[in-house]
């Protein structure tokens, strides 16, 4: 094979879907042996663009150099062939299979498993060896935890010779601590010659492991430059195409009364396994309380206790001094609650309704909606546009299907439906997730706006940043337990990422 | 002895009647596993045992008419698999459709070619159905009182598709979980976008798998006309492609347990044509409606209650479609 300096070369790319153009005559080349970062909002083409060079779209325009030479990829098939590997963000992995039949998919070594199955065993001993990476052979991948997951992902790639190993958003479903391993694990392959394209969002990932980054914006790439000499906040500019504010602008909080209330809270899931387990605390009058946490540790079930989707097994919960227990989703808004889901495609929005109708969800008996047994159209369209005008909701158009928006065009829609209402109490539940940089600085200032008026605020996110931040007391849930409750002045990632895992309890107050 | 003699009949019918169920079941079990719904058993069944009866009765040879079946069961398969798979159209309408229209076109046909009421004709020469083997000292094992009679009634005297069936469930496990193309049916069916990463068409996987239900379902319908009866007749198939697909799914999509499932419910089907008119203590006769609904409503109670925690293969009835 001819060792070049470029592994991957990319000229004029373009794809379109229908109206949308999705990559706009991309060209950029990858360095053999490096990390090359790739960043860009949601939206802005990544995943298209990598999908086309692993085969799974064809590419309208353009061609694909590897190695310096042209070559035609239509299916994963050839990408393979031509020596690159792919690590989804959604894993592509057959759940109810061995890590070994997983490894050998594809790859099985004649038409009897017996003989590959062997080879293959043998063959992962040896990457084993080379890599340190070691995983389970036989164990099911579904009983496995998402990091080890993500490592058959990648053995998978190098099993079938991969040179090139691209990874979409690999680090969204990690802990800081898997992160840092992942990190340690790309630099090691790089060192051993292999060429490494990380797709993410997150600035921080880019200036921690990358040596060039590449910045896409609207399908067409911005800038390129290595990583050295850029800075976050440049790349976050050129991302969004103006001046963003990375930086949370807020000021001291000054916490009133008790607003909502707490104690005692246990929930169990539909098997019965606990969830959540003994839970009190207290989120005051113009203070954002958060809670951090990898996700699955209980922050899920505890809002969704509160907000009354699932019935807790003991505890109580109060609102303005008034307990909701045994209160339906609908009466606990009346009471001044109001909920942000995590889950918004699937609880927050109906897709397929226009956003007209998603502006009044949950709200759509309120008087001045209807009139007898009829809804007033009118109305509540122009009730649609005045939210939409209100938080910037783009395209303001209240007949579109929610859809066609945007996550974050659909999280403000969500976001100014609940918080129209005027609620004492709000329950946000991943405010900014798949929402693009542009949307988070809008939604953030809003949300401290929203303290700032006095409203109590209980912010559950994955996204540590977004916590520290926001916050300003943070609450951390491992294990259905709060392990450790620090200030906003106290907290760092370090500190909230070792309680998160567990480690280093925190004593309270 | 004399109850003897009638477990041993009562369980070499549950036998003939299992055959086609197993056929049918473990085609369905292929296409399912591969994740695409196997309604359409029935059609395919219903189409094949037109096509063998009629060859066989034309040409006169029952392989020949196996051939048309196994054809007929194979066409029929590539029209589901079209439309479910390259056009990615609802795979119950698709199934519904290729049933519906099996079920008029055959009789139509039957009544041009052949003009007997939508039937084909008697299959009477002994070439031209699959009849009975005799293994080798089964007349004289009938003299040795226990094992003899159950040599000679239950292990002989089926037809050659009845032993087809028998080999077919360990040769499908074997294909299903020892080999590269069973590992990748089994991965179509749980998450197709893994198999396309992986750089396998999960089109052609799913169109090898709803042929091998259509080839099955083809010997079922052959075994149906020129084994089980000589001859097709109007709807003969009478629900058994949906019952194969019952016991499949009582099965848990997995081989041996299909075949336990397909033995139970030809088992009570055996049963109540021994029970039509006999009366029995307490109940006295029961009415030979009660008793045709039988297996029937056993399929149910136990589909609805005893089956427990069964996972079905979790891409089934959803078309695969890269662009999203």
């Amino acid at each position: 094979m001819n060792k070049g300096e470029t592994a991957l070369e990319l000229r004029g790319i373009d794809k379109r879907f229908g109206a949308v153009h999705a990559n706009r005559a991309v060209s950029f080349s990858v360095r053999r042996g490096t990390i090359h970062g790739l960043i860009g909002e949601n939206g802005a083409g990544k995943s298209t663009l990598m999908n086309i060079v692993y085969g799974f779209h064809p590419a309208d325009a353009g061609e694909l150099l590897v190695d310096g030479r042209a070559v035609a990829i239509r299916s994963p098939q050839d990408a393979i062939a031509a020596g690159i590997g792919m690590v989804h963000q959604h894993f592509m992995l057959v759940p109810n299979f061995t890590v070994l039949e997983n490894l050998i998919l594809g790859a099985e070594g004649g038409w009897r498993l017996a003989a590959g199955r062997a080879k293959a065993r043998a063959a992962m001993e040896r990457i084993e060896r080379e890599h340190g990476l070691s995983v389970p052979l036989d164990a099911v991948v579904e009983d496995l935890p998402v990091g080890i997951q993500q490592r058959v992902e990648i053995l998978k790639a190098l099993n079938r010779g991969a040179e090139i190993l691209i990874l979409d958003e690999p680090t969204a479903v990690l802990t800081p601590q898997e992160t840092s391993q992942l990190f340690e694990l790309l630099r090691r392959l790089r060192d051993q010659g292999r060429t490494i394209i990380l797709v993410t969002h997150k600035l921080k990932e880019i200036m921690a492991v990358t040596d060039n980054v590449t910045v896409m914006r609207q399908g067409a790439v911005v800038a390129g430059v290595a990583t050295a000499a850029t800075s976050p906040q440049a790349l976050a500019d050129e991302m969004v195409g103006r001046a963003v504010s990375l930086e949370v602008a807020k000021g001291p909080a000054a916490p009133g009364v008790p607003l909502l209330s707490v104690r005692d809270l246990a929930v169990r899931d539909r098997k019965g396994v606990p969830r959540v387990k003994g839970v009190s605390f207290e989120v005051r009058a113009g203070e954002i309380v958060g809670i951090a946490g990898v996700a699955g540790n209980g922050q899920s079930e505890l809002l969704e206790a509160i907000a009354g989707l699932v019935e807790p097994e003991r505890g109580e919960i109060s609102v303005s001094g008034r307990p909701v227990n045994g209160l339906d989703p609908r009466e606990r808004r009346a009471l001044g609650l109001a909920h942000i889901p995590e889950d918004r495609l699937r609880m927050g929005v109906v897709a397929a309704f226009p956003a007209r109708d998603n502006a009044i969800l949950g709200y759509h008996d309120r008087a001045g909606y209807n009139r007898g047994p009829f809804t007033r159209p009118a109305r509540i369209s122009g009730d649609c546009a005045r939210k939409m005008s209100d938080w910037d909701v783009r395209p303001p158009a209240p007949g579109l299907r929610m859809s066609l928006f945007s996550g974050g065009n659909q999280q403000k829609l969500v976001l100014a439906r609940e918080i129209d209402s005027n609620p004492v109490v709000l329950l946000i539940g991943q405010p900014t997730r798949g929402v693009d940089i542009g949307a988070i600085e809008f939604i953030h200032r809003r949300l401290v706006a929203l303290r700032d008026a006095g409203k109590a605020l209980l912010l559950v996110s994955v996204e540590l940043d977004e916590i520290l931040g926001l916050a300003d007391r943070i609450l951390v849930m491992a294990g259905g337990e709060i392990v450790g409750e620090l200030s906003a002045a106290e907290a760092s990632e370090e500190k909230l990422g070792l309680m998160m895992a567990g480690i280093g309890k925190a004593a309270h107050g | 002895m004399e109850t003897y003699t009638l477990i041993i009949l009562l369980l070499a019918a549950t036998i003939r009647v299992a055959t086609p169920l197993v056929l049918a079941a473990l085609g369905g079990l292929f296409s399912e596993r591969a994740g695409v719904i196997a309604l359409g058993l029935e059609g395919m069944m219903l189409g094949a045992a037109f096509a063998s009866a009629a060859v066989a009765a034309v040409s006169g040879s029952a392989w020949l008419g196996l051939g048309a079946g196994m054809a007929a069961g194979v066409a029929l398969a590539l029209l589901i698999a079209v439309a479910c798979v390259t056009f990615r159209g609802n795979q119950v309408v698709a199934a519904m459709a290729v049933n519906i229209v099996v079920a008029g076109i055959c009789p139509m046909l039957g009544l041009a070619w052949f003009d007997l009421g939508g039937q084909t004709p008697q299959l009477s020469n002994p070439g031209q159905r699959f009849a009975e083997i005799i293994l080798p000292g089964a007349h004289a094992a009938r003299s040795v009182p226990v094992p003899g009679l159950l040599y000679a009634e239950l292990v002989s005297g089926h037809s050659l598709l009845v032993y087809l069936a028998a080999a077919i469930v360990p040769a499908g496990a074997w294909v299903l979980y020892r080999t590269r193309f069973g590992l990748r049916l089994r991965a179509v069916g749980e998450d197709p976008e893994a198999v396309e990463t992986a750089g396998i068409s999960v089109a052609a996987i799913r169109f090898q798998a709803v042929v091998i239900s259509g080839l099955l379902s083809g010997i079922a319908g052959t075994y149906l006309a020129t084994a089980a009866s000589s001859g097709f007749a109007r709807d003969m198939t009478a629900g058994k492609g949906y019952l194969a697909l019952a016991a499949m799914i009582f099965g848990k999509w997995r081989p041996f347990p299909t075949l336990g499932a397909c033995l139970l419910f030809a088992f009570t089907d055996a049963l109540a044509s021994r029970l039509e008119g006999v009366p029995l203590p307490v109940v006295g006769v029961i009415p030979v409606q009660f008793i045709v609904a039988l297996p029937y409503a056993l399929t149910v109670l136990l589909l609805a209650g005893f089956v427990g925690k069964a996972v079905a293969p979790k891409s089934i009835g959803v078309p695969y479609a890269k662009d999203k």
